[in-house]
């Protein structure tokens, strides 16, 4: 990778690198804070300017990394002229925003967040403008959306805030939707996702038949995030943001990413009568849409808003008529409207920072109070109506042109007119914001008295409007080579029409629609008032409203399927997926095939007939007696006593071992639990619901059995070839199963204790959320004592499991010892030892037992992780890769030779995991005991005959 | 003895279903318990069956083994399965202290499976 390359990720990254200061920053002071945010983005554009001499050049930047290159998705960047452009208004933009943010966001505001927010998005919009590849791109679009959602919401305790934020994430989201199968298509087409390789298929894609739906879809994505007709409405609603979200977002960077896809599209989309008649006709309505509303808005920031959606329009409408002139005229007015229109946003946040008001009908003569806001203000306006000598006269006069030199539908008139009625009351509007809010007497009845603000606020505004006279006088020198490299970079290939950035063009059908447009605008502004009434009484759809039903009405719809799809009645899921199940795995044994069998059946001896007949009875008596809970619980210990011979019996003696001694622990939890549950289930279903499900149940009973038949009579070629000869080589150990657990697969088990600790933590957490809750009282007047045996802590049972203790501990050692190498391990070792402590619990009861306990049992499932994870993690010490094992041979006379292994240290890890969950699950049930009141013994057992003649002892 | 591990596994399974779908949270849980043995000789099944052949490897020259991998996989099934019931007791006495009813179905109107309203069926 060459410099030029890496610098170009560089630039994408550092937003979001930067992202990580402001919240830490915060902690130095807001001016840190502000300063710190501004390193990142500064950095960016100076690396940016520093790669900009190549692109002016002619020459494109590219820069990739391989992602996932199976779904033909890299992070690959590219910089040409259209993104140089891009780039440098969203950096420099960046800068002006961090700026004016440190002095319009108040001390109570969290900054810190706010310019986190900030960058992520800044990262975001970049990511846009320089993906090489639209998979990259779309998810760039996305991060756009989420991050424009905090940022509206930013004023989260105001309600427009979040429902302004809610409805630009819904309409912006919906349309980035639509445009992911948009580009999906796009990249089938053309036969790749980068976007340099799609901009040379623009012949293919417009030929093929997917053309026309790719075109919507992606016209859709692009029609939401710029706010065009009829998805405009969310972008006044949008203004609830802080003024520099507005300034930022809806003015200069993310309502012009719909433009900008149109630019980048425009070599392969534009062109066709489709795309001209979409795309300018949107254009076209939105333009006039836009200007009209904004001339009754009499909220500043929703004047400007409106304002936005009309100039978005227009840029709209230049890309949809295909000519390359006019999407020269729309690159160079993208410049104008972003130094303009921010200026402005930033001067109607000044206004409503000063005043304490922006509405336009309580302002006015701020003129004499605020002159400094009053002269950047006019100058931006006046750019904003089109005046000469400002910048946005220069890019109306080639719009004009470029209108009236089109034919609509047959019709010379159509686009020249509604283009100069939407000039017209462009004027209107934008003398209206200097006539009723600079202009006029000074009044008496400000909420707040404006001034002008510290130099900080009005510097970034007062640079723009430098800007808009530099560039209204100066076009050629000061944005000439930009606008021109940009421009070709839109309209790829073809040669750059010939136009000029001048003032003057002598008199021509652009300057007669102009004067006419002015002319036009002054009369409006006269008849304000009037028109005003008027306005107002004439009936107008509320978008809000529209949108709000729409959303409610989906929601009923939902609701309504989700309550009859979902009622509630687990029995009734369970079955259809049961018989579900059943029914796929018919259908798909009757599309197979099967060979026929390959292995000989094993002889039956007579002790398996007897295992066998057990195992089948247990089972139909549990079925059969499900109603009384003890004894099918009982019954139920016969089966997996079965089960765990059988295990043995078939040459897996560790599925023995944990098999039994899962099955007591899980009989003891059962048993524990039964107590405080009812002891028989009535007799509830119907005849016709029970023979339903015993047919689900033989039909699923029958199939699984047979597929274990068919599959039992075959071989099948494994990998446990592998597994057998590395054991004892690879792992240390020689039995396998244990190597695989705490070596082949470590990640697996590694996972497993995690999990089996969540279990634990999760029984906790419920019971103490429980215990807390309406249950705890209920415990309290719940009489159990029936249910008691009257010696609770027999002596016999107390003796007997304290004689057990040290032999079980012993027993539980040796097999985690001899786990690596015979039957054994970390599993069975802690449910051995779980047993042993419990059968301590169940003599003398668990109060008694929990005061002689010194581990926490959270700290054993901690530490069994930690220790399990270390291990593992040692193996990057000696250069290999997670949970690689070691393992050595010591020999200590006089003991025999024993082995050492770092398997060894994991499953110790796994067996603190195992012994903590497990009993933290048996405290867990035993705190309910508690809170039902059950007594707490002080002594080990009830009836302690070497008190027997003693004084009494102390009660408790 | 194939036929003694299958029908084993179609009794449990079939066993298993048929008492979750019962409409108590005790039976569920006896259900999931058969089905968990159902599934674990299952999955051990499918490493074929062999007699005195466990996979311990012998010091005294070539032997033949029984296939290990399903056998850790079914150690780690029954340690899973165990974790996974636990904590399903933990949430049905939950649910019965809470409740004071151990039905499984949410009682709405429309419900047909849902069992006439009662109190502690004890």
């Amino acid at each position: 990778m060459t410099d030029e390359n890496s610098v170009l990720l560089i630039i994408v990254l550092l937003p979001f690198i930067g992202a990580l200061l402001p919240g830490v920053m915060i902690r130095g002071g807001r001016t840190v804070c502000a300063t710190f945010t501004s390193l990142p983005t500064a950095l960016a554009l100076l690396l940016l300017l520093l790669l900009a001499p190549a692109v002016m050049r002619g020459e494109t930047v590219h820069a990739s990394l391989e992602w996932l290159p199976q779904l033909g998705l890299s992070a690959s960047f590219f910089l040409d002229g259209l993104g140089l452009l891009f780039a440098g208004m969203i950096l420099g933009m960046g800068l002006l925003i961090t700026l004016y943010a440190r002095f319009y966001l108040s001390g109570d505001d969290p900054m810190g967040v706010f310019y986190t927010y900030l960058l992520l998005f800044q990262g975001a919009m970049l990511g846009i403008v320089l993906s090489d590849n639209i998979l990259l791109l779309l998810i760039f679009w996305e991060l756009t959306s989420l991050s424009s959602f905090l940022l509206i919401g930013f004023w989260s305790h105001l309600p427009e805030g979040r429902q302004g934020a809610r409805m630009a994430l819904v309409v912006t989201g919906a349309g980035g939707l639509a445009m992911i199968a948009g580009m999906l298509i796009l990249g089938d087409i053309a036969g790749s996702y980068q976007i340099s390789e799609i901009l040379m298929a623009g012949d293919a894609i417009r030929a093929s038949e997917w053309y026309l739906p790719a075109l919507i879809l992606i016209l859709l994505g692009a029609f939401t995030k710029s706010a065009q007709f009829p998805f405009h409405f969310w972008l006044p609603h949008a203004m609830a943001a802080p003024t520099p979200v507005s300034a930022y977002l809806h003015s200069a960077t993310m309502v012009k990413a719909g433009v900008f896809l149109m630019a980048r599209m425009w070599p392969v989309l534009a062109g066709t009568d489709a795309w001209f008649y979409i795309v300018a006709t949107t254009g076209l309505v939105t333009m006039v849409l836009g200007a009209l509303i904004a001339l009754f808005k009499d909220d500043l920031k929703a004047l400007l808003a409106f304002s936005t959606v009309s100039h978005l329009g227009l840029l709209t409408m230049l890309l949809g008529l295909g000519t390359p002139f006019a999407a020269v005229v729309a690159v160079f007015h993208i410049i104008n409207h972003l130094t303009f229109k921010a200026a402005l946003f930033m001067i109607a946040g000044i206004v409503d920072h000063e005043a304490h008001t922006r509405d336009i009908k309580r302002l006015g003569g701020l003129r004499r109070l605020m002159p400094v806001t009053f002269v950047i203000g006019t100058i931006t306006a006046l750019s904003m109506a089109g005046i000469p000598l400002f910048n946005g006269f220069l890019s109306k006069e080639m719009m004009l042109d470029a209108a009236q030199q089109t034919e609509w539908a047959g019709s010379q008139f159509a686009v020249p007119v509604l283009a100069t009625i939407g000039a017209l009351l462009s004027v209107a509007y934008s003398l209206r914001f200097i006539g009723h809010v600079f202009l006029g007497p000074v009044r008496s009845d400000y909420p707040s008295t404006p001034h002008d603000p510290a130099f900080g606020m009005w510097a970034a505004p007062a640079l723009l409007a430098t800007l808009v006279v530099l560039i209204g006088i100066l076009p050629v020198v000061i944005v000439g080579p930009l606008v021109a490299v940009a421009g070709a970079a839109v309209i790829g290939g073809e040669p750059l029409p010939h136009y000029s950035l001048k003032i003057w063009h002598g008199v021509n059908p652009a300057l007669v629609m102009s004067v006419i447009a002015v002319g036009g605008g002054l009369v409006l502004l006269a008849l304000h008032s009037r028109l005003d009434r008027i306005w107002n009484a004439l009936p107008r759809p509320e978008a809000k409203a529209i949108f709000d039903a729409l959303v409610d009405g989906m929601a009923a719809l939902s609701r309504d399927l989700i309550e009859r799809s979902h009622n509630g009645a687990i029995s009734r899921y369970l079955a259809i997926l049961f018989a579900a199940t059943v029914a796929l795995g018919l259908v798909a044994f009757a599309g197979g095939s099967m060979g026929l069998p390959s292995r000989a059946l094993l002889p039956v001896a007579p002790p398996v007939v007897v295992g066998w007949v057990l195992l089948i009875a247990a089972a139909l008596f549990v079925v059969v007696m499900h109603r009384h809970r003890f004894l099918a619980l009982v019954v139920i210990g016969v089966i997996g006593l079965m089960i765990s011979v059988g295990f043995a019996y078939l040459s897996a003696p560790d599925l023995a071992l944990t098999q039994i001694s899962v099955e007591t622990v899980t009989i003891m939890l059962l048993l524990l639990a039964l107590h405080f549950l009812p002891k028989t289930s009535p007799k509830e279903s119907s005849t016709l619901l029970r023979l339903r499900d015993a047919g689900i149940a033989i039909a699923a009973g029958l199939s699984v059995a047979s597929l274990a038949y068919a599959f039992m009579l075959r071989d099948v070629s494994t990998i446990s070839g592998y597994h057998l000869a590395n054991s004892y080589e690879g792992g240390g150990g020689t039995n396998v199963v244990n190597v695989i657990l705490v070596d082949f697969r470590g990640y697996d088990t590694y996972g497993e204790i995690i999990v089996l600790g969540i279990a634990g933590l999760v029984i906790f957490a419920l019971m103490e959320a429980l215990l807390k809750g309406p249950a705890a009282q209920r415990l309290r007047t719940t009489d159990l004592s029936d249910n008691r045996s009257r010696d609770r802590h027999p002596l016999m049972m107390v003796v007997a499991t304290r004689v057990m203790m040290p032999i079980a501990v012993m027993v539980g050692i040796y097999i985690f010892l001899r786990g690596h190498n015979q039957p054994g391990g970390g599993f069975v070792a802690g449910l051995v030892i779980s047993i042993a402590l419990l059968m301590q619990y169940m003599a003398s009861g668990f109060a008694w037992a929990q005061l002689r306990q010194r581990v926490e049992y959270h700290a054993m499932i901690g530490w069994g992780v930690v220790i399990a994870g270390l291990t593992g993690a040692g193996a990057w010490l000696a250069g290999k890769p997670f949970l690689t094992s070691a393992f050595g041979y010591v020999h200590l006379p006089p003991i025999e030779e024993f082995e050492l292994a770092t398997a060894m240290i994991f499953d110790l890890g796994v067996f603190l995991a195992v012994l903590g969950a497990v009993m933290l699950m048996l405290y867990s049930l035993s705190r309910i005991a508690r809170s039902a009141r059950e007594p707490v013994n002080a002594e080990p057992m009830d009836y302690d005959p070497t008190a027997r003649g003693k004084a009494t002892r102390k009660d408790t | 003895m194939e036929f003694v591990v299958a029908s084993s596994i179609g009794v449990l399974t079939a066993g298993g279903v048929y008492l979750i779908l019962r409409l108590r949270a005790f039976p569920v849980i006896l259900g999931l318990t058969l089905l968990s043995y159902a599934v674990n000789l299952f999955l051990f099944a499918s490493g074929r069956l062999a007699i005195n052949m466990p996979p311990i490897l012998s010091k005294y020259g070539a032997a033949a083994y029984t296939d290990p991998l399903p056998q850790a996989l079914v150690l780690t099934a029954i340690v899973i399965s165990f974790g996974m019931t636990a904590v399903l007791v933990m949430i049905a006495l939950a649910a019965f202290l809470e409740a004071e009813t151990d039905t499984v179905n949410l009682d709405r109107p429309g419900n047909a499976d849902a069992p006439a309203k009662e109190g502690n069926s004890a």
